[in-house]
């Protein structure tokens, strides 16, 4: 199961970013995943409230996941197209030198934070 | 709250951690490789007939990673190598914290070469560093010539691509002209390799490479 390294990896990234940026608590995360990345967001939600609730840092945190489409550049006739409607076939040139544009990611886009000097604020 | 952008990809931590690892392997002279295909496809068997052939020659160590049993390292142990099973804990990868932990375990005085059999998939371990200097990947005959189209990116993270179980060609329809022109297609430099661990066929070529890579690693 891919999806519980990427949670332990978000994490440990997570508390990196902490340290840089003086941060006590994160009170959300945001995730862009890809349409084609092949990770599956249920799975991904699971993992991520089983491993948040052991750690200090992002317990209770909620996971907020933005899809991006993907989308395929064909090289023969210089098109874009859907890629999960039509694959690997150009549908305007039925070329398959094709190669995917964006639909692969998986980033942290953002976090809420509370900060080391906020805390008592609230 | 504070909202903090990042626009981070999760494998940076990861990614920093890889290349520490890979600094002080090579202050050491340890030339460590990720060997990594689907299961079956023939890693520990390529792993146990490379160091027979190279015995005396290249001293090379093991960090198995497949599945939960310990199997494969007891097969490299048994033929006088140095090797560790890795317990892996339900996770489809390796990463760079992983391979140091099993390093840390291993004897490796007078080690020139150690590879890690990485987890039997094609997908996960392609996206993480593992602190390796080399990627190697195997693709069998039976898994099928058009491969390279199912994975890209693991052909395009390896420097190596063995092809094993030659001696299976006449019993699969398989044509190694493809397999190599859609292997390049996605990574131009790769290296490759058909071999039958069975037979001994091409294993002179890919032993060459790993003499040749070696020696270079230990006088850099
Ligand atoms: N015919 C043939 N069989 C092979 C070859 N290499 C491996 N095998 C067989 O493939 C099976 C899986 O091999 P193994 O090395 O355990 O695969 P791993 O899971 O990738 O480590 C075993 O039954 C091996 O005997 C080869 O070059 N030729
Ligand atoms: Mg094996
Ligand atoms: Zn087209």
């Amino acid at each position: 199961m891919h999806e519980l390294g990427l949670v332990k990896h978000v994490i440990y990234t997570l508390h990196d970013v902490a340290k840089e940026n003086g941060v006590k608590h994160i009170g959300s995360v945001t995730l862009e995943i890809g349409e084609v990345s092949g990770i599956i967001n249920e799975q991904l939600a699971d993992c991520w409230d089983y491993f948040s609730k052991k750690d200090e840092l992002v317990c209770g945190a909620k996971l907020i996941i933005e899809t991006v489409d993907a989308v395929t550049f064909c090289t023969a006739c210089e098109r874009t197209y859907e890629t999960v409607t039509y694959g690997k076939t150009c549908p305007f040139c039925c070329s398959g030198e094709t190669y995917l544009l964006k639909g692969n990611e998986f980033s942290i886009k953002q976090i809420e934070a509370e900060l080391d000097a906020e805390s008592g604020e609230n | 709250m504070k909202v903090i952008e990042l626009k981070k990809t999760v494998t940076a931590s990861n990614d920093r951690d890889a290349e520490i690892l890979r600094d002080e392997l090579s202050k050491k002279g340890i030339l460590l490789i990720n060997l990594m295909s689907a299961a079956g496809s023939g890693k520990t068997t390529l792993l146990s007939r490379t160091i027979t052939d190279l015995a005396g020659r290249v001293k090379i160590g093991v960090m198995e990673a497949d599945i939960a049993s310990d199997v494969d390292a007891k097969k490299i142990n048994a033929l006088g190598a140095e090797s560790i099973q890795v317990h892996t804990d339900g996770m489809c990868h390796m990463d760079a914290g992983m391979t140091r932990q099993g390093l840390e375990n291993m004897e490796k005085n007078g080690l020139q070469a150690v590879f890690l059999e990485n987890i039997g998939n094609l997908i996960c371990p392609a996206e993480f560093d593992t602190g390796a200097h080399r990627n190697v990947m195997i693709l069998s005959v039976p898994e099928g010539d058009d491969k390279p189209l199912k994975y890209p990116l693991m052909f395009k993270k390896s420097d190596v691509l063995v092809i094993t179980k030659k001696d299976a060609a006449p019993y699969f329809d398989f044509d190694f002209e493809a397999a190599k022109r859609r292997a390049l297609a996605l990574n131009p430099s790769i290296k490759i390799f058909p071999v039958s661990a069975k037979t001994g066929e091409g294993m002179d070529e890919w032993e060459k490479w790993l003499i040749s890579e070696t020696e270079k690693h230990c006088n850099a």
